[in-house]
């Protein structure tokens, strides 16, 4: 349990029956979610379920067709400079890790602050080293992603978006695409992030991690929100046959 | 455990590679006479090729009379420009050899084989010619390109930015210098452009086709992927459209229409030329480039988004530097066509190299002399492709590094 979490009068992040559709296809049947300042939730379920789809209109990499998101006192909505802030407050983390391979490690942690922020590239520089430091691998900041292995590879990922100062991240199964040995590297940096007090989202699969650090988790089934509750009630006493056979398949090997 | 399991060895050592014997008569064994037949086919193109290298050197040593080059050299490189102002395009060379040798020096430490093969061309130019003027601009440009490497090996990267500012004057240095301004009897007297010629303008057209339909191209490009139908439609129009005409075609309209739709202004022959050659190259760009932005993966746009950067900063950015890099090989293909298409610059009644080429071949004293002039001009553009295509192969091989 986290003991950074303030009252729930003041949501940071706010959706009210949020809608999606591919086509004909309905991803998003009606979403309703309120996160906490400081709170870290744990979105779960079986694939297909819209929960990447659900994080990624946080951040308006997809736009909801209908209800209302609300992120740190902004609603989204067409306005660009809208979609501009949130996404300056907001950090993502992607499966793929999504680095730029033409930039060194160090370029692109420093990119945004300075195109974005405007900082200097000396401040931009300064502050990349402290996050690479904190995720463990300050000497590969010359190097390029390419020639890194997964794991370090996201975790500059979460020190590139960690550079924009976010007040939300998001991460999209960041430990999918990783070899096993190289998960738990990955796990200790966001469980010292969850630690510090930032507000997560995160998309996984890793119900150790949930168990460890999540306040709230929700169980996604076919565009829903089956049920909801802390790691003690999901893993315990889950009320749902559906989320019962899904953690069952989880948790099994 | 049970007891059947294979026992692994403590540390598994680290092996060489087998490595294979290497000698000549094996190597020939392997790779020419591995059967009868083989055999048989090397024997036979041997005896081919022989043939033809002794008919090769036989004519271009003892029959062929390369006195048409030579009586006429000053034609082929420049056409008919006074000599008087000779000295102007010689400064541009040297200037050209000078900022070489600098970027070399930065960016081209590795290959200091080629540097000094490079370096050593004006000074053994200079040996063979005959001509004393001619000697000593060439020992100049020879000068000028050792002092940019030898500053830049000197100094290093604290050049990088001089000599990149270098390379952008260099542009509106060259055109000044050849175009000239102002009268007779000034410093740099105009020299009216139906004298420019040969090998000057077939570069020229080139470097002012590449350097203006470059960014033209890519802006297609991106306008043929724009969200906004009106400007998609019109890039896909121009870029169906021209493609769809043959070069000859868009150098005519060039010449007979930009006079026709811009009444009272008279643009300048070459000038003319050089919007055709634009125009046309641009299209190809375009479709070149769209090839580059579409090997980029939607990770990037969305990565570059979720860190809030605009859609023109993640374009410049992030978009562009990947695409670009993706299509270096196809891009220096277009440019060398380029290159090679100005020689249709004929057809309007310039004299490029092909130009001057065929009027030398019409001088009562060499009638008759097309092989010889044919291959010397041959050779040149062969020469400037290769150099080009080496270039894009070294631009490659730095730019993925640590890829």
């Amino acid at each position: 349990m986290n003991a950074n979490v303030q009252s729930t009068a003041d949501p940071i992040i706010l959706c009210r029956d949020v809608h999606k559709w591919y086509g004909h296809f309905h991803a998003l049947r009606g979403i309703n979610m309120e996160v906490r300042r400081g709170e870290v939730v744990v979105v779960f379920g079986p694939s297909g379920s819209g929960k990447s789809t659900f994080i990624r209109t946080i951040n308006r990499l997809e736009e909801h067709q209908r209800g209302q998101i609300i992120v740190d006192g902004i609603e989204l909505t067409h306005d660009v400079r809208n979609i501009e802030r949130i996404r300056m407050e907001t950090g993502m983390v992607f499966q793929q890790f999504n680095l730029f391979p033409h930039l060194t490690v160090i370029d692109n942690i420093t990119l945004a602050p300075i195109w974005v922020r405007g900082w200097t590239k000396a401040q931009a520089e300064e502050i990349a080293m402290q996050l690479l430091k904190r995720v463990g691998i300050p000497e590969q900041a010359r190097k390029y992603p390419g020639q890194l292995s997964g794991g370090q590879q996201q975790r500059v990922a979460i020190a590139r978006a960690l550079a924009m100062q976010p007040k939300i991240m998001l991460f999209d199964e960041p430990t999918s695409a990783l070899d096993p040995e190289m998960i738990k590297e990955v796990l200790d940096v966001m469980v010292e992030l969850a630690e510090s007090g930032m507000t997560m989202i995160v998309v996984t699969h890793e119900m150790g991690f949930a168990r460890a650090v999540a306040d709230t988790m929700y169980f996604f089934d076919q565009g829903q929100i089956v049920e909801s509750g802390t790691p003690d009630q999901m893993f315990g006493d889950p009320r749902e046959a559906r989320t019962k056979l899904f953690l069952s398949q989880v948790l099994s090997h | 455990m049970s007891a059947n399991t294979p026992t692994v060895s403590k540390t598994a050592e680290a092996l060489p590679p087998p490595t294979e014997r290497y000698s000549v008569v094996r190597w020939l064994h392997k790779n020419l006479f591995s059967t009868w037949y083989n055999a048989l086919l090397t024997i036979v193109m041997l005896a081919l090729a022989a043939l033809l290298v002794r008919g090769v050197l036989e004519w271009a040593l003892a029959q062929a009379r390369w006195e048409v080059i030579t009586a006429n050299l000053r034609l082929f490189m420049v056409g008919q420009y006074p000599v008087m102002a000779l000295w102007r395009i010689w400064a541009c060379v040297a200037l050209l050899a000078f900022l070489i040798g600098m970027s070399w020096g930065i960016w081209g430490r590795m290959q200091r084989g080629g540097a000094i093969a490079f370096g050593a061309l004006p000074f053994i130019l200079a040996i063979i010619t005959s001509d004393e003027s001619s000697r000593l601009a060439l020992i100049i440009t020879g000068v000028a390109g050792v002092i940019g490497y030898a500053l830049s090996w000197r100094w290093g990267a604290a050049l990088q930015r001089v000599s990149i500012i270098g390379w952008i004057l260099y542009f509106p240095i060259l055109f000044v210098l050849v175009n000239g301004f102002g009268a007779e009897e000034s410093v740099l007297p105009t020299v009216p452009t139906n004298l420019w010629g040969g090998l000057l303008l077939t570069l020229l057209l080139t470097v002012v086709g590449i350097a203006f339909s470059f960014p033209l191209g890519v802006l297609l490009a991106l306008g043929r992927q724009s969200k906004l139908p009106v400007v998609s439609w019109l890039c896909v129009a121009y870029i169906e459209l021209i493609r769809g005409v043959p070069f000859i075609s868009v150098l005519f309209m060039a010449q007979l229409m930009l006079p026709l739709f811009l009444p009272g202004v008279t643009i300048d022959r070459v000038v003319r030329a050089m919007a055709g050659v634009v125009i046309f190259s641009a299209a190809y760009l375009a479709e070149n480039v769209r090839g580059g932005l579409q090997s980029i993966p939607r990770g990037q746009y969305e990565a570059a988004r979720a860190l809030g950067l605009s859609s023109w900063k993640m374009t410049l950015l992030i978009i562009l530097p990947q695409a670009l890099r993706a299509v270096i090989p196809i891009l220096v293909g277009q440019f060398i066509a380029l290159f090679k298409d100005t020689s249709l610059v004929v057809i309007v009644g310039l004299l490029d190299l092909m130009g001057i080429a065929r009027t030398v071949l019409a001088q009562p004293d060499f009638l008759g002399l097309q092989a010889e002039v044919y291959t010397f001009v041959a050779f040149v553009y062969g020469v400037f492709c290769y150099l080009m295509s080496a270039f894009s192969q070294r631009l490659e091989a730095t730019l993925h590094a640590g890829r």
